[in-house]
């Protein structure tokens, strides 16, 4: 492949047309062993592989004609794509306004050598939406990745420590996927295809005597220890499940600044994939910890990033993470060293504290949420007409003290800070959050009030900016300190419109 | 409640919007409102069992929905206020929640209008600004329609001035 920029245009892999095929006629196999299994008649079985060699000839077809019609051609100063049978698309970049050129390989593609080049424009309107080259072979994926980022050819001499601003920030050591084990999320993901997997089988599962061999085990074993063994094998399905999950997102796991002022994650086991992150649209960092994790000294970090709007809502937002759950001094080191600072904001600043006022307002909302499960409980006592009143306090009192604990931990996690170049917040319970924003990055205010923080004179003052969720917010200030910290941070911004009483 | 002197404070905006938003906000709560109480009155005319619990979320509709469609609108007017400067538009809005926002001229990426079948009769328009931010368009409702078409003019200009994309 000529170096000096393309003039001809090319095709995809060829290969996509045996890949499409072999995704479509994969399902053939394990269907065929439940009508088996099940005991499905012959003329069944034979018609269900006739209609599916159809279908699979059909996708071979239309494949070969996509891959007929696809060219690609990367030029001096565009990147242009032709697609389409019946109606023919031409779009055109200029390579000025590619952002991120996105590498994926599902273990199919993987097997044959492929792989999916997603290039993004960093732009959400619907003319610039990201091109996607599906499939080539991996070394020219690479070679159209270091074309389009003007990257050196060479991976190896950044690695080997070239300049300090250059290399690997950080990569995954296999202590981290203990964190997985605590990550709710992906347990609950786990229980989730549990149960519809369960739900997909009952026909086989019924039909192997499954459900009644385990109906009789539960009626014949006394009930706490059928519904204590119940919840433990829950337990660890789930939270085994979470740690395999971890491992196939986060195997390999590599993040490195490349020559041009770009990073690069690099992940997966089963499917390989690598998101590039142009320094020039990172805004800040966002150092996310929920509660479990935060529990057992873990974080992770997020990049609060221009233009990954359209992509997050496409893909998972897993795009934005620079670091899986890892310890808090390594989310630290990350986080300075991705801002290209001695430390990371979040480190040093001292975070200042909320009125009391927003502890009056948590606390009040706990009391609300037990006000309304006694409410609950109580009306569904009296209309199942189970006399078990006990049963309604103690979910009251249960409740009013989890809300409790929430709210204390709420408050104590509120704060704001500014440093010369960033501004942060913090807020959070469940999931805690520390963001740093680049004070450059802010592009106005909203300040909002609602009917109760104006009787508590609080106010709540958002920042907003082009990158990550649009808004970052300090939660329950006073006013005068809330304005007062806002026009100090964006200074000429918001004093035209304050004055003193 | 007096504020100690010496606080700071958000002014108000300068410029109210059009008498007539009254009006159109009247008529986008009687629209929510008066549906439901409707749909309500009907099936308990015609459902006996439940007639006790229909007539009584009948009158729950009525006690809530009265109040809302009378004061809701003039409450709204006291607060939505625009104003535009040399470098900024300062928008403030909400009734029970109240909300403002200001945007610098800087970074303010497209200025449009919008006028639904209701702003049309009464002759009144939104006037929408956005910004790079995914946390929405400062949006200002209930203005005449020369007076947003002169806006959105005066707006226009003035960003046209200031390059770049505005991240």
């Amino acid at each position: 492949m000529n170096p000096a920029g393309e003039m001809t245009w090319k095709r995809l892999d060829p290969r996509i047309v045996v890949t499409s095929t072999a995704v479509v006629c994969a399902p053939l196999v394990p269907t065929l062993f439940v009508m088996l299994v099940t005991g499905a008649k012959a003329t069944a079985i034979l018609i269900t592989t006739g209609v599916w060699v159809g279908i699979a000839a059909l996708v071979l077809v239309l494949t070969g004609l996509r891959w007929f019609f696809t060219y690609y051609r990367i030029t001096d100063d565009r990147f242009e794509l032709r697609e389409g049978n019946f109606s023919r698309t031409h779009r055109s970049i200029p390579r000025d306004r590619i952002r991120s050129v996105d590498l994926t390989a599902d273990p199919v593609h993987r097997l044959f050598g492929l792989s999916v080049v997603t290039i993004g424009t960093g732009r959400r309107s619907r003319d610039e939406a990201d091109l996607k080259l599906d499939s080539i072979s991996r070394i020219d994926a690479d070679q159209v990745r270091g074309l389009l980022l003007k990257l050196s050819t060479v991976d190896s001499a950044e690695a080997a420590g070239n300049a300090p601003v250059d290399g690997e920030i950080a990569r995954l050591k296999p202590a981290w996927f203990g964190y997985a084990a605590l990550t709710f999320s992906l347990v609950l993901a786990v229980w989730g295809a549990l149960a519809s997997a369960i739900g997909t089988f009952q026909d086989v599962l019924s039909s192997l005597g499954l459900f009644d061999d385990a109906v009789n085990e539960v009626t014949a074993t006394p009930l706490w220890i059928s519904l204590g063994v119940g919840a433990l094998a829950l337990l660890v399905i789930g939270v085994v499940g979470a740690v395999l999950l971890s491992v196939e997102m986060w195997w390999g796991f590599r993040l490195t600044r490349e020559t041009a002022g770009t990073l690069r994650v690099r992940r997966g086991l089963l499917t390989s994939r690598s998101v590039s992150l142009e320094e020039r649209r990172l805004r800040g960092i966002d150092i996310t910890e929920p509660l479990l994790l935060r529990w057992a000294g873990g974080a992770r970090v997020h990049a609060v990033a221009t233009g990954l709007g359209a992509a997050a809502k496409d893909q998972k937002s897993d795009n934005k993470t620079l670091l899986p759950p890892a310890p808090r001094t390594e989310a630290k080191r990350v986080a300075a060293a991705v801002l290209r600072e001695v430390r990371s904001p979040t480190d040093g600043a001292h975070l200042i504290a909320h009125p009391r006022a927003a502890l009056r307002r948590r606390l009040a909302r706990g009391a609300t949420a037990a006000a309304a499960v006694m409410a609950a409980a109580a009306t569904a006592t009296a209309v199942s007409g189970v006399g078990a009143w006990w049963a309604v306090w103690t979910a009251g009192a249960v409740t009013a003290a989890v809300a409790a604990g929430f709210a204390v931990d709420a408050y104590g996690n509120l704060g704001h800070a500014m440093t010369p170049s960033y501004v942060i917040t913090r807020y959070g319970s469940s999931i805690r959050r520390t963001v740093a924003l680049q004070r450059s990055g802010i592009i106005g205010w909203r300040i909002k009030q609602s009917v109760f923080q104006r009787r508590s004179k609080l106010i709540t003052v958002s920042a907003t900016t082009a990158a990550g969720s649009g808004a970052y917010a300090i939660r329950d200030v006073t006013t005068e300190d809330g304005l007062a910290f806002a026009e100090e941070t964006v200074p000429g911004l918001l004093a035209p419109f304050l004055h003193h009483d | 409640m007096p504020e100690p002197v010496g606080a700071l404070r958000l002014r108000p905006p300068r410029h109210r919007v059009e008498r007539r938003a009254v009006t159109w906000w009247t008529a986008q709560a009687l629209l929510l409102v008066a549906p439901v109480a409707i749909a309500l009155a009907v099936v308990a005319v015609f459902v006996a069992p439940a007639r006790f619990w229909l007539l009584l979320a009948l009158g729950g509709v009525i006690v809530l929905g009265t109040p809302y469609v009378l004061l809701m609108p003039r409450w709204r007017f006291r607060v939505h206020r625009w104003e535009t400067t040399d470098d900024a538009v300062y928008t403030a809005s909400g009734w029970l929640n109240q909300e403002w926002r200001v945007a610098p001229m800087s970074r303010i990426q497209t200025v449009d209008t919008a006028r639904g079948p209701l702003q049309q009769i009464l002759g009144l328009s939104s006037v929408t600004v956005t910004t790079a931010s995914a946390a929405g368009p400062l949006t200002i409702a209930g203005l005449d329609h020369n007076v947003a078409a002169a806006l959105v003019e005066q707006l226009t200009a003035r960003t046209q001035a200031a390059p770049g994309d505005a991240t």
